[in-house]
């Protein structure tokens, strides 16, 4: 079974800070780490690997220091690893990512599975899954916390997977070849291995252009991106109000005075 | 930490052990200690990231590698856990007899199982009237036929129970004095093999120390180490030349973890209206910690590499690691505990457990009153003239 897993870089802190002119998020001076829901993604990806052999391939899109999650991923024994790189891929939203990445999907075309993580610690949008199945036009179960069968019938491939829903869980069947996003409660990501780290700094990463993949210009970075952020802010936090002491009608006489002025 | 010229590989050794410390020990640490048990995933979660393969050469499954890089794994562990870290050190006690005097078949079948982490070793030379007098066993190995009888027991044997190969030292000729001791390779489950009770002890609690019981237990013959009798003694002491570094390592590893606690602690603990930090008093002592850790770690590092290189008459500088990390962890530990003062003796701290790890480092695999008669033998050899 060949799986793709879509990664993401993020930074390792949720105290991110964000650029007010752009409204896009402050990356340098922020140590990077995988985005930590697609730890498991690769975890159950190395796992379905180990029970069913096949390949398993990362992709990432992102700056050239992305290079390190693709390398990490390997040291924890996926197989190979594919960089999507290119300036014009810059500044590009959900929409475009998941077309950008899905473009690649297709250039590596044999593939059984596409796992990612639920959504990235820094956007927490978790669009970017549901649109590589989107734009490949594959059926997809998102929130999977664990997958419960892998069977044939006949000519076809399925998957049942138990879905986190907000009251319980969904069990579904889908035909593979699918994309799944995954949630924490699928695994225990592993160590890396020393065979694995080795491995990984010795491998070949290709490093994909939008000409290798053949993408359309008009729908890569800002401008192929139909989100435009207008402002972020941190929405002002909650005052602690203020505790009147005193007899019953001492206090009721304060907060009728105290309240007037606010009509 | 100075700069010891570690290799890329050597620097990965450093960075995964650190990682799989931080983030798979330090949070379980004190409950191990506590409950005497170390949990199978953690030996798991070693094997799967290769460390148990270190210095077993590639043919056998392993990574090929040396003893530097068992003795940075073993640094590593024991900054943060010096119990965890007796029990992956004392597999490759275990392991290195089979390594340095095994036959080929006996290389072949056991070394990669080893590697892979599927079996814990052990080594089991201790009995109750033989410790630092190595060539009193009492154990005795008849030979039957094509089989040896083993009667007899061994205590203080770390892995004792846990450990599926053991590496065990019996008499086969007791006329012979040390040159009738000899080395056999056993299997937990053998008929006749039976462990005996778990020792409460003072500090590296996670690792379990078990009697070893032999009753008439029947050995096949190509289990004796090196396929033949009375290299027991010369086993011994080559695999200890092999093993104290690891020790020394351990050590060192002990002294930095309780050094780091102590600078933590200075640096936050206010009294006189001041961080202690800012009091030379303390600022010496952990300046003289902080030197004499770097200085075992530099004699560690250097008698490591030089075993790496092939350098004959190891077991002196090897004896003299052994004993100068040992107890500069015992110090060290020691000062720690001072340094954090009445919160230092207490439990809800860690730097106690420290003092209690460290002590062992002076004991076992020789008592540093051993590993000096080591030495001065060595020193009266070729200067005694």
């Amino acid at each position: 079974m060949n799986i793709i897993v879509c990664i993401k870089q993020v930074p390792d802190t949720t105290d991110v800070k964000i650029n007010p002119e752009t409204n896009t998020l402050i990356r340098e001076g922020v140590e990077s780490i995988i985005n930590p829901f697609d730890m498991y993604a690769i975890e159950e990806a190395v796992r379905l690997k180990e029970r069913f052999s096949g390949t398993t391939t990362v992709i990432t899109m992102g700056p050239p220091q992305a290079d390190f999650a693709l390398r990490e991923a390997i040291s924890l024994g996926i197989d190979q690893a594919v960089h999507l790189s290119d300036r014009s891929f810059a500044g590009s939203d959900t929409w475009a990512t998941s077309y950008i990445l899905s473009q690649a999907i297709k250039k590596i075309k044999d593939f059984d599975l596409i796992i990612c993580g639920k959504q990235a610690s820094d956007g927490d949008t978790a669009q970017v899954g549901p649109g590589i199945a989107a734009h490949l036009n594959l059926p997809q179960a998102t929130y999977v916390r664990k997958i419960d069968k892998i069977e044939t019938k006949g000519a076809k491939q399925t998957i049942l997977v138990e879905r986190l829903v907000e009251d319980g869980f969904e069990i579904v069947e889908i035909e593979m070849p699918c994309l799944i996003t995954v949630v924490k409660e699928i695994n225990e990501p592993r160590m890396p291995s020393l065979r694995g780290k080795m491995k990984a700094k010795k491998a070949q990463i290709p490093v994909w252009g939008k000409t290798e993949i053949g993408a359309d210009s008009s729908k890569l970075g800002i401008e192929g991106s139909p989100t435009h952020v207008v402002k972020i802010f941190t929405p002002p936090q909650k005052q602690g109000g203020v505790v009147l002491e005193g007899e019953p009608e001492e206090i009721t006489e304060k907060f009728v005075n105290d309240f007037k002025q606010y009509l | 930490m100075f700069d010891y010229g570690f290799t890329e590989e050597e620097k990965m050794i450093k960075d995964l052990c650190r990682q799989i410390a931080e983030e798979k020990i330090r949070p379980h640490s004190q409950e191990w200690d506590e409950k005497e048990e170390l949990p199978e995933n953690i030996l798991k979660t070693f094997a799967e990231s290769d460390l148990f393969s270190i210095c077993i050469p590639e043919q056998y499954g392993g990574m090929g590698g040396g003893l530097v890089d068992l003795c940075i794994a073993t640094e590593e562990i024991s900054r943060i856990d010096g119990g965890v870290a007796a029990s992956y050190a004392a597999s490759f006690l275990g392991m290195f007899p089979i390594l340095l005097f095994g036959t080929e078949e006996q290389k072949k079948k056991y070394l990669p199982e080893i590697a892979s982490g599927k079996k814990l070793a052990a080594f089991a030379l201790t009995e109750p009237e033989a410790g630092s007098d190595a060539a009193a066993v009492t154990t005795r190995a008849e030979k039957k036929g094509d089989k040896y009888i083993l009667n007899g027991l061994k205590h203080f044997i770390t892995n004792g129970g846990d450990a599926e190969i053991y590496t065990i030292i019996a008499l086969t000729n007791k006329n012979k004095g040390p040159r009738g001791i000899s080395a056999f390779i056993v299997e937990k489950g053998t008929k006749g093999f039976s462990f005996g009770k778990k020792e409460e002890k003072l500090g590296i609690r996670a690792s379990s120390t078990r009697e070893l019981i032999f009753e008439d237990m029947q050995v096949p013959k190509e289990n004796l180490l090196g396929g033949k009798e009375g290299s027991g003694f010369i086993v011994t002491m080559r695999t200890f030349d092999q093993s104290r570094p690891g020790v020394a390592a351990q050590a060192v590893g002990i002294a930095q973890g309780a050094l780091e606690l102590a600078v933590s602690y200075a640096h936050n603990r206010m009294q006189f209206g001041q961080k202690i930090s800012s009091f030379q008093g303390i600022q010496w002592m952990l300046a003289d910690m902080a030197a004499k850790t770097e200085a075992a770690r530099a004699l560690v590092y250097s008698v490591a590499r030089a075993v790496d290189r092939g350098e004959k008459n190891i077991g002196p500088a090897s004896a003299a690691a052994k004993l100068i990390a040992s107890d500069t962890a015992m110090q060290v530990a020691t000062d720690a505990v001072q340094i954090f003062g009445g919160y230092g003796y207490m439990k809800d701290y860690p730097v106690e457990k420290f003092m209690r790890d460290a002590k062992i480092t002076q004991i076992y695999e020789g008592t540093n009153q051993i590993q000096k008669i080591v030495i001065a033998l060595d020193l009266i050899k070729r200067y005694g003239k």
